[in-house]
């Protein structure tokens, strides 16, 4: 939470217009006070913010929930609704769909892809006050919640019983297991745990009529019939409000060992990770990759402590590989014999290394990587994106697009300051972030259409884990076929005739 | 004291392998210790000590002759003097003693350590002894002090700065003590103990933990030192802090009042 909110407080006020506003919002109307004379019966005056008479508040107040924690977008609502309870989720819904009045399900406002705040003047319905936790099973793993929980909580809830959420963000101290659904979110453990569509087992929805759709089952296994809750998990609040979450925890690990590893060069990574892969298999949980203009900036903005400066002269990249069993033993005698035997060749793939030796030094490896967003938040205005292409293709996609870059003349103090690349090599996710002095028409010009052309080039994603929001719709067709696209509309449709669901989302 | 004149220094630094200052300590049901069962690593004032004997010498070069670490443990305890090793120091000693063998207490330790000196009298003695102002564990906070008076050697506490002349043979120490810091110059032999912002320890790299591990690593018991670890101490009773109560919220002032009343406050009629 606190990294997150130093981003949000240093980050520059800059005002964007985002140039293609969607057509969702056609036909929508807006939120008027005869709405909020209904709402203020189903809700208590202190779950309603709103500049509109009877009792206005300030426009200030709605800030932080009409813009991103980037300060990218900015939409104009009047009207935050913060409901405790499912009931009364349905009910605001119910009245929208009647009312043809657009909702923007927001959870902890961490999206990176303007997904969580509205186009225009959307309702925005908050789940930041259904923070209770339902149920745990410390037999199965089994946890039930709300989905306004913070991941975070959600943790501390669980170390007590030995288990831990399977998902893990830098984002963890603000953003919500609703959210985390509603947008698969991915991050740091999904190379061990699997995404959200395997390890969440049951969702309770509010449709767009209202309606309450309980599939908060608490199974393993329940093949009967179409796995509906599958299409709410990534629909990033479009088809429906996730209100509560069963989500099959894992226990926890007993054992957690990390190795910051420098690399002479880039095609050193993938041998590295089939090699690591093969020596630590079950107990490997994380093979994280940054170059190294991302890592200076980090140590730079004093994220985590670096290694030795004259340690890594010459590295190109490093990755960071954490391991997590419930044997220290066994897990230190392995990464042991892996270290040693990545030393001990002719022609090592690593120039050097640390293995963290206290719990401290862990955490200070982890806050490199963690810290990157914050690192080159602090940098520049940055346009994100988050990428699935062929691991051994990372460095290739980051130098073409600095190289695209110069071409246009752009490459300077002025406009792009770096092109850097992070991300999950053990998942092909990778984070090419683009640090510029600020957001201008000719910087995006010449990033787009040219990056998602690019990734299409690999035939990979444009969005790996960020999702589409507000700012990918134009760019679905690079990673969709035309007919899943039509498809997807369809399923919109069917779901939610109106078009009150997040409008403006998603779909182009 | 030394019996050579050659002036290169030798550095001791005792080191202690103690519970991980993250972990989140658990006292036992019988209440006669805490959970040892947890991750361990390298008292921390200890790392310092480590790292300021590396910096001495990256300062001086081959005036430094060498850097032996030692320490007191059980077999696991050899870990962390990989981790000394692998940070820089030349060579070490483990005294070690059983798994089940009681912690030894500061007066022992000092003794033992009186004994290492001594023993390394043949390697040319030690000039410098670098420690941890206290072990997070017991946080006695007496070895330095004491081994300094067995050895009726100068004593620098609670070092945040340290300058050392080789060939004056002397030593130029900030000290931190309360409202200040002290300066002090003191003449070698010298124990020096650390305080946190003496240095930041480095981490250990790749190859050079892969280099510790071909250092030499010298096995001492007790009696090879004669002698007694045996604590003169009995430890009665370990417990918790007694939990915090959490607080409670009223709905109005009637409510406070009424609840303070219950709590035995009384207004004082002014």
């Amino acid at each position: 939470m606190f990294s997150r909110q130093l981003a949000r407080r240093v980050v520059l006020r800059a005002p964007r217009r985002w140039s293609h506003t969607p057509a969702g919002l056609a036909g929508l109307n807006s939120v008027t006070e005869e709405d909020l004379a209904h709402f203020a019966k189903i809700l208590p005056s202190s779950s309603i913010l709103s500049t509109l008479s009877p009792s206005p508040t300030s426009s200030s107040e709605l800030e932080p929930f009409n813009n991103d924690w980037m300060n990218k977008y900015h939409g104009k609502s009047t009207t935050v609704l913060k409901p405790r309870t499912t009931r009364e989720v349905s009910e605001i819904v119910k009245w929208c769909n009647q009312r043809k009045i657009g909702i923007v399900p927001q959870g902890g406002n961490t999206g990176l892809v303007g997904g969580g705040v509205p186009i225009k003047d959307e309702l925005i319905l908050s789940l930041a006050n259904m923070t209770k936790i339902r149920s745990f099973d410390d037999v199965s793993g089994i946890l039930v919640a709300d989905a306004g929980c913070i991941l975070q909580s959600l943790s501390d809830y669980l170390t007590p019983h030995d288990h831990v959420v399977p998902l893990d963000l830098g984002s963890k101290g603000s953003c919500q297991i609703g959210g985390n659904v509603s947008t698969n979110a991915g991050g740091l453990r999904l190379l061990r745990y699997g995404s959200l569509h395997g390890s969440v087992l049951g969702l309770e929805v509010v449709l767009p009529d209202g309606t309450v759709l309980d599939q908060l089952t608490s199974l393993r296994k329940d093949n009967t019939g179409y796995d509906l809750k599958q299409l709410f998990i990534g629909a990033e609040g479009t088809l429906g409000i996730v209100t509560g979450v069963s989500i099959l925890a894992a226990p926890a690990p007993h054992a957690s060992n990390n190795v910051m590893l420098a690399l002479p060069k880039f095609e050193n990574v993938q041998p590295l990770y089939k090699e690591v892969k093969r020596q630590l298999s079950e107990i490997l949980s994380a093979f994280e990759f940054m170059d190294r203009t991302v890592y200076d900036l980090a140590v730079k903005h004093g994220q985590g402590r670096a290694l030795n400066p004259q340690d890594i002269d010459g590295a190109e990249c490093f990755v960071l590989v954490e391991t997590s069993g419930s044997n220290r033993d066994h897990d230190e005698q392995k990464l042991n014999s892996l270290l040693e035997s990545l030393m001990d060749t002719e022609e090592p793939l690593i120039n050097t290394g640390v293995l963290a030796t206290s719990p401290a030094q862990f955490s200070a490896l982890w806050a490199i990587r963690e810290g990157l967003t914050e690192a080159v938040s602090k940098e520049g205005k940055v346009y994100k994106y988050d990428i699935s292409v062929p691991r051994n293709k990372f460095q290739e996609v980051v130098d073409k697009t600095r190289e695209h870059l110069r071409s246009k003349d752009l490459l300077h103090e002025d406009a792009v300051k770096y092109v850097v690349g992070y991300g999950h090599v053990g998942d092909g996710n990778l984070h090419l972030n683009v640090i510029a002095a600020a957001y201008t028409p000719e910087i995006e010009a010449a990033l787009e259409p040219f990056v998602y052309e690019l990734v299409a080039s690999y035939k990979g994603s444009i969005s790996a884990e960020h999702g589409i929001g507000m700012m990918k719709t134009h760019a679905l067709q690079y990673s969709k076929s035309p007919t899943s696209i039509e498809w997807m509309k369809r399923i919109k449709a069917l779901f939610d005739p109106n078009g009150i669901m997040n409008p403006g989302k998603v779909l182009p | 004291m030394r019996p050579s004149a050659v002036r290169l220094l030798n550095i001791l630094v005792p080191v202690k392998r103690t519970v991980d200052y993250a972990v989140k300590i658990r006292v036992n049901p019988d209440q006669k210790g805490v959970d040892l069962n947890v991750k361990h690593s390298m008292n921390p004032f200890d790392e310092i000590a480590v790292e300021e004997a590396v910096r001495l010498r990256e300062k001086l070069k081959g005036e430094v002759k060498s850097i032996k670490v030692v320490t007191i443990g059980p077999p696991k305890a050899s870990e962390t003097l990989r981790t000394a090793l692998a940070m820089g120091a030349d060579s070490a000693i483990h005294i070690e003693v059983p798994d089940s063998a009681p912690a030894p207490e500061p007066l022992s330790v000092a003794k033992a350590l009186r004994a290492v000196i001594q023993k390394e009298k043949d390697n040319g003695g030690v000039d410098l002894v670098i420690m941890g102002k206290q072990a997070i564990d017991d946080d006695a906070g007496q070895t330095g002090q004491m081994l300094a008076g067995l050895m009726d050697w100068a004593q620098a506490t609670f070092a945040s700065k340290l300058v050392v002349d080789p060939k004056a043979k002397v030593a130029d120490v900030t000290r931190e003590i309360d409202g200040g810091l002290e300066e002090i110059k003191c003449r070698l032999p010298l124990v020096l103990t650390t305080d946190l912002r003496l240095n930041e320890p480095r981490y250990a790299s790749l190859p050079n933990i892969m280099k510790a591990k071909k250092k030499p690593i010298q096995k001492l018991t007790p009696a090879d030192l004669e002698v007694d670890l045996t604590p003169r101490l009995e430890t009665l009773k370990v417990t918790e802090p007694p939990k915090r109560v959490g607080g409670g919220k009223v709905e109005s002032v009637d409510e406070l009042i009424t609840k303070l009343k219950e709590a035995g406050i009384t207004p004082v009629k002014s």
